[in-house]
């Protein structure tokens, strides 16, 4: 069996939650392995990561470099094709540094590629069958993947649980040697920060969220209804956003907020696992969709198959009646 | 900013390269399973230009527009795709190039960037650009064919302006931050959502270049040895599509109208929601 290695991604000397889900994914390849942590970096961040990781990986391969202070994806590129011995399984959190790194490190490596890997079924031989998802998971799809010359394969953050284990010994192989000049045609400059919205979403205990179901810009007054009336605010998926219909401050997921609300109201969307990313602290999800296929209803505690734009208006004003009755 | 004059390639403009698909439309189709349950159910589905490569053709025309240049879009398939490449020419791309051959079929991304690089070298240019992803496709190809190329990449490009020779990017990394780079030309740029507002394209664009010639180049036009490419060059292969057993999934609320509103409001008052 192929020598399985795990990419850690870090910030700010703190491991990533991926990269216990990758050790679990390794296992899925080959339950007696021990996959190799694979760290890149530089200073007293990197030590600490690595003492970290040390806890969980039987083996911690520190790669140190200044020029990998950042982690610039083509300066790591050429770090890892210098470190990494050809045939081995490369397994990658498949989030933006992912999705930025492992196509061209496949091509580097001379191995196959698979991107977004959510089940990893088995291996026969050198071949390993793998589950992924198209079609915004509206179906799932068997991959064969032919790994005999290695392979990259990005793993979707949160399909694979982490395993208890008590912790180990580790040891800290120095790799920064085999590294040599780094030189990049790309340089990372800085890192801009988002921009606080208008209404700050990740306060609210209700969200109305709305997605591509809305349909057009005028029809956020009808979930900004409902919001007024239960006290909440409007948030949304990206495709609202990149439509320009609500600005990037009202956006959940991975590439925008971070939420926490009690009840979170998911209308006319489909339920991306980008966009699940962003919600966080278990909340009550009512979704409602006109598609009863739509893969959010796997998600939700409660469903509702309805057109938005006839059903909010419906609950708002129920909502407003109840109200009037009671005060 | 004296460094962000928008120029100046030498004499040359900017030629640019947009790599597109043809995919079903999700927006249209509702995608399922077949009877045999091997794949999607085909008949009657509705087929569009991917939507994010519709992100990267706008760009690429803005660039152009105010940089000086060319736009040609390119697709790897077969007759069928012509029509998303009169798409993207109505949008306001000079050119479509076909890259059609039955030795391509079955190609995995690795073998559709192989197409692609053969086809890059035959031409000059300095920026080639893709979409995001595609519906059934993995956010692969632009990263490989930079390798291929050895050309710089960047993935989930939020903004680019043209810099003397070089182009500083945003790409879009974890809650709505920004990471800024400076890269190189010629390189390769992989285009997220909402970098822009693609333009509308009405049937009269489309009309007015349906009868465009659009070319066509073959295995043996581009140099590209059958056995690296398709079926027999893939080291990825999908086997099938399946719908996975739902887990526990919602409770559905039934009933008419009325009694699932009351329903709801009297689950949302427990959890809290309302007050």
């Amino acid at each position: 069996m192929a020598r399985i290695f795990a990419y850690i991604v870090h910030k700010a000397g703190v491991v990533d939650d991926s990269a216990a889900e990758l050790a679990a994914a390794a296992r899925k390849i080959d339950p007696a392995s021990s996959p190799i942590a694979v760290v890149t970096g530089w200073g007293a961040e990197l030590d600490a990561v690595c003492e970290t990781l040390r806890a969980s990986y039987n083996e911690v391969w520190k790669v140190a470099n200044e020029a990998l202070a950042y982690p610039n994806a083509e300066l790591v590129r050429q770090a890892l094709v210098k470190v990494l011995p050809s045939g081995g399984i490369v397994l990658v959190p498949h989030a933006h540094f992912g999705m930025d790194l492992s196509p061209g490190l496949s091509i580097k490596m001379n191995s196959a590629f698979v991107s977004d890997v959510l089940g990893i079924l088995g291996v026969e031989g050198s071949s390993l069958k793998l589950v992924r998802q198209e079609f915004g998971g509206q179906v799932s799809a068997h991959v064969r993947c032919d790994a005999s010359a290695g392979a990259v394969l990005n793993i979707r953050p949160g399909a694979f649980k982490p395993q208890e284990a008590a912790p180990v010994n580790g040891t800290i192989i120095d790799k920064s040697a085999e590294v040599g000049a780094l030189s990049a045609k790309r340089r990372y400059l800085e890192t801009v920060v988002a921009e606080a919205g208008d209404v700050d979403i990740t306060k609210h205990a209700v969200l109305v969220s709305v997605g591509r179901g809305i349909q057009e810009k005028d029809n956020i007054a009808i979930a900004q209804e409902l919001a007024d009336m239960l006290g909440a605010a409007v948030s949304c998926s990206r495709p609202v956003v990149d439509a320009k219909w609500l600005p990037k401050s009202r956006q959940v997921g991975s590439s925008g907020q971070t939420v926490k609300p009690k009840i979170y109201m998911a209308c006319g969307m489909s339920g991306s696992f980008q966009h699940l990313a962003g919600l966080k602290g278990n909340p009550f999800i009512v979704a409602i969709n006109k598609n009863p296929k739509a893969p959010i209803f796997q998600v939700a505690d409660v469903g509702i198959i309805a057109d938005i734009l006839e059903f909010l208006p419906e609950l708002t004003s129920k909502i407003r009646e109840t109200k009037q009755v009671s005060a | 900013m004296e460094d962000e004059k928008k120029t100046n390639f030498g004499s040359a403009t900017v030629e640019i390269l947009v790599c597109v698909r043809r995919v079903p439309d999700t927006s249209e189709n509702e995608i399922q399973l077949n009877a045999a349950g091997n794949d999607i159910e085909r008949d009657d589905l509705v087929y569009s230009v991917n939507e994010p490569d519709n992100y990267a053709v706008e760009e690429a025309l803005q660039i152009a527009a105010k940089a000086g240049g060319n736009v040609t879009v390119v697709t790897v398939g077969s007759e069928d795709d012509e029509e998303v490449l009169r798409r993207e020419m109505a949008m306001g791309a000079n050119q479509g190039v076909l890259i059609s051959d039955d030795a391509f079929i079955g190609s995995d991304g690795k073998g559709i960037a192989t197409i692609l690089k053969a086809f890059v070298q035959k031409g000059k240019y300095d920026l080639v650009l893709t979409g995001i992803q595609a519906e059934d496709g993995g956010a692969q190809v632009g990263g490989m064919l930079a390798a291929l190329l050895d050309y710089p990449f960047a993935s989930l490009v939020n903004s680019i302006s043209v810099l003397d020779g070089k182009l500083k990017i945003s790409r879009e990394i974890e809650g709505g931050n920004r990471e800024m780079s400076e890269i190189d030309m010629p390189c390769v740029l992989s285009i997220q959502t909402g970098i822009n507002e693609p333009r509308y394209v009405g049937m009269r664009g489309i009309r007015q270049v349906a009868s465009v010639e659009i070319p066509t180049y073959s295995a043996s036009d581009l140099g590209v040895a059958p056995a690296a490419v398709g079926e027999a060059g893939a080291n990825v292969k999908r086997v099938d599509y399946f719908v996975p057993a739902l887990g526990k999934g919602a409770e559905m609320l039934q009933g008419d109208r009325e009694e699932i509103i009351a329903k709801l409001i009297e689950l949302m008052k427990a959890k809290g929601g309302m007050n």
